[in-house]
């Protein structure tokens, strides 16, 4: 199943925040795989964990954050590790140092990231140009005029006008949109393999947002890069994502393709989630009477809280008592690809 | 000019409102210039309705709302609101104690519920507020109020006595609604009410925005950029891009015929919550125009896919092409334009 096509695989990843008032289990037992060349959507409501596994990834949990146990592995083929006797080489982002030497050579190079916010992403003070060769020279044996060669070219590629003015521009003198542009440039520089983009058109317009969702797709079939694409947004995953994961309270609810993700989804949690958008044909078909959106009931428990069993069951509508509220439901495989976290569909 | 085309007298009607911002460079803060955030607005609100105004930021729609409620002073144009105890009255004109008396039914709730409620008052103290203010109650009566307008919109009285650090974004957009509902009013502004929200909490505040309108017989003007959400909760929909209207028309109008090219292609790039392969998407090239410069004729010219000569020349009306559909295009009778929903 796995073979030569998977770049990434995280397997019961725990990324704890040890706070004065409780531990925080923002990542609390994910695994996920990311495929070569392929898109994996991480979707989820705020708090639930989705860019705290993108930061563990590349290993820039903030303090007091730590990784508590679980292994990110990368696999990498002969020429991208470099000397190497084994056919493809595994690593273990979870053990290295987070500053060493290893982990440096890997982030912003083979593993880069987009953010959601693109003015905060840019050093005010520094030029567009002077960011982006910095990368470059940091990870390529090349000189400043080259990286300097290198920088416009893909300031083109990710189409702003002007490319080479844009060098010398300061953040600050572009839109947001082009900032965002500028952006992606820079994580793409180094040909990553993989590409994380979390929230990367949130702050943006809409028509903006179209604008860059397709530059990503068409840099994407360019580049061959995989992209793990972290949103909140419903819509975008649709537009995006190959598989998706669907995240709660930090953990992995449902596993699909995307296709069975909105047109079968099988956990409550993400049955709930799909029904509470409203959706533009209801409103538009409509005849006379509203109809009402569906809400799912309470909202998010407080990150201190250790809830036992599954932790949606305060809010499902169709939870088990005496079950889900005392058992952690294990994860089952309903379909080749497909799987849930959940009591509803546990094999006896 | 749009005239109201339903029956009854519209509560609100907004007249060729105009809002410019001077441009202030050098030592003596010349002015230079203006930024046209609202260059030249009209349209009507009927009692019991909701008004959607939609565009991209800087179109100018948060500026609108802020005008018309006179937050800030409109540079020229009459608001002409029909106050209960006023009569009709045009807002732009009023003085400090009619404004005053107006302002009770005229209310607004703001987007980002952190930043909308002082940390160090109790939410009596914030609830209570304009209640305060306006004379309308105080001592036991005052606390009576809050509780009831608590429980309305759907926290406990006995949270009082907290401070909004102890409420989640959702509750405190809930908090807002109660301090905005206190005076009982007529009318009320949500700028962008849940756009800070996340989707479950964001359906339950869209929930109950309705049923508030219906319980106490509210009219909104429901200013946001996501047009799901606008599509779900407004009668009619204003489509806004560099301070003018573009287009106006009943909701399930606009969103099956769209008759604006900007209109088009805003719904064009809505990403859909359905992964199937859909029909060819429209991708508007460039930025939307710099309100301090705007471009000759029709400001969407430049971005527009069927552009003509007049486009560039001259400024197109707005129209109505069918009863209740204005149109601010000179081939909004010409061409055919795709929907955001296909019947």
């Amino acid at each position: 199943m796995l073979g030569n096509s998977v770049l990434v695989e995280i397997k019961n990843l725990r990324t704890y925040f040890h706070l004065p008032e409780g531990t925080v289990r923002a990542v609390d037992g994910v695994d996920l795989t990311v495929r070569r060349g392929h898109t994996l959507g991480v979707v989820g409501e705020s708090g639930c964990g989705k860019s705290v596994t993108a930061l563990s990834l590349l290993r820039l949990v903030p303090s007091p954050g730590r990784i508590e146990g679980g292994e990110i592995l990368f696999y990498r083929t002969v020429e991208e590790a470099g000397a190497s006797s084994a056919l493809t080489d595994v690593i273990d982002l979870a053990k290295l140092e987070p500053n060493g030497r290893e982990m440096r050579s890997i982030r912003g190079n083979q593993i880069s990231m987009v953010f959601q916010e693109p003015m905060s992403a840019l050093i005010p003070v520094r030029t567009v140009g002077s960011q982006i060769t910095e990368v470059i020279t940091l990870h390529q044996k090349v000189s400043e005029a080259e990286a300097r060669e290198i920088a416009a070219d893909m300031l083109a590629r990710v189409r702003l006008p002007k490319p080479r003015q844009a060098l010398d521009d300061y953040p600050f003198q572009l839109s947001g949109g082009m900032r965002q542009r500028a952006v992606i440039a820079m994580a793409l520089c180094c040909r990553p393999k993989l590409l994380i983009a979390d929230e990367p058109t949130t702050a943006l317009d809409v028509t903006t947002e179209a604008q860059i969702l397709d530059l990503m797709r068409e840099l994407q079939k360019e580049f061959g890069m995989a992209i793990m694409y972290i949103t909140h947004n419903l819509g975008v995953i649709a537009e995006m994502a190959e598989m998706v994961a669907v995240m709660y309270l930090g953990k992995v609810v449902e596993l699909t393709d995307v296709r069975t993700l909105f047109m079968s989804p099988l956990h409550p949690y993400t049955r709930a989630l799909l029904k509470s958008i409203p959706q533009l044909t209801d409103a538009v078909t409509r005849g006379g009477k509203k109809p009402r959106l569906q809400t799912i009931e309470g909202m998010v428990p407080d990150p201190y809280s250790v809830l036992p069993g599954c932790t949606f069951h305060p809010r499902c509508p169709e939870r088990i008592p005496d079950v889900c509220d005392r058992v952690e439901p294990g994860v089952s495989e309903v379909a080749p690809g497909h799987s849930v976290k959940c009591h509803l569909y546990s094999s006896p | 000019m749009p005239e109201p085309t339903h029956h009854g007298e519209p509560l609100l009607e907004v007249k060729n409102l105009v809002k410019h911002f001077p441009i202030r460079r050098g030592f003596l803060r010349r002015v230079v210039g203006y930024v046209r955030a609202v260059d030249g607005v009209s349209f009507h609100v009927m009692e019991g309705e909701t008004l959607g105004l939609v565009g991209e930021s800087g179109c100018g729609k948060t500026t609108a709302g802020r005008s018309i409620l006179r937050a800030i002073q409109p540079t020229s144009g009459e608001v002409w609101f029909r106050d209960p105890v006023l009569g009709r009255v045009d807002v732009t004109k009023l003085g400090r104690d009619q404004l005053r008396q107006v302002w009770r039914n005229m209310r607004v709730i703001f987007q980002d519920p952190y930043a909308s409620l002082s940390p160090r008052m109790t939410l009596l103290d914030i609830v209570g507020a304009p209640l305060r203010a306006m004379g309308l109650a105080k001592g036991k009566e005052l606390e009576d109020r809050v509780a009831e307008m608590l429980e309305l919109v759907g926290l406990r009285p006995e949270y009082m006595r907290r401070y909004p650090h102890a409420f989640s974004g959702g509750q405190r957009q809930r908090i807002g609604l109660a301090r905005a509902l206190a005076p009982n009013p007529k009318f009320v502004i949500c700028d962008e009410p849940v756009s800070a929200l996340d989707v479950s909490v964001q359906a339950q505040i869209l929930n109950l925005l309705e049923d508030l309108q219906e319980k106490m017989g509210l009219t909104y003007l429901f200013v946001a950029h996501d047009l799901s959400v606008v599509a779900h909760i407004s009668d009619r929909v204003a489509v806004m891009y560099v301070g003018k209207i573009v287009e106006m028309a009943p909701t399930a109008e606009l969103f099956l015929s769209p008759r604006h090219p900007y209109t088009e292609a805003l719904m064009s790039a809505i990403p859909r919550p359905d992964p199937r392969p859909r029909e060819k998407r429209i991708l508007l090239t460039g930025e939307v125009a710099n309100p301090a410069n705007p471009p000759s004729g029709c400001y969407f010219h430049p971005r527009c896919a069927y552009v003509q000569d007049v486009c560039a020349k001259e400024e197109p009306p707005l129209e109505e092409i069918s009863p209740g559909h204005w149109v601010k295009c000179h081939l909004a009778r010409e061409l055919q334009l795709t929907g955001a929903v296909q019947v």
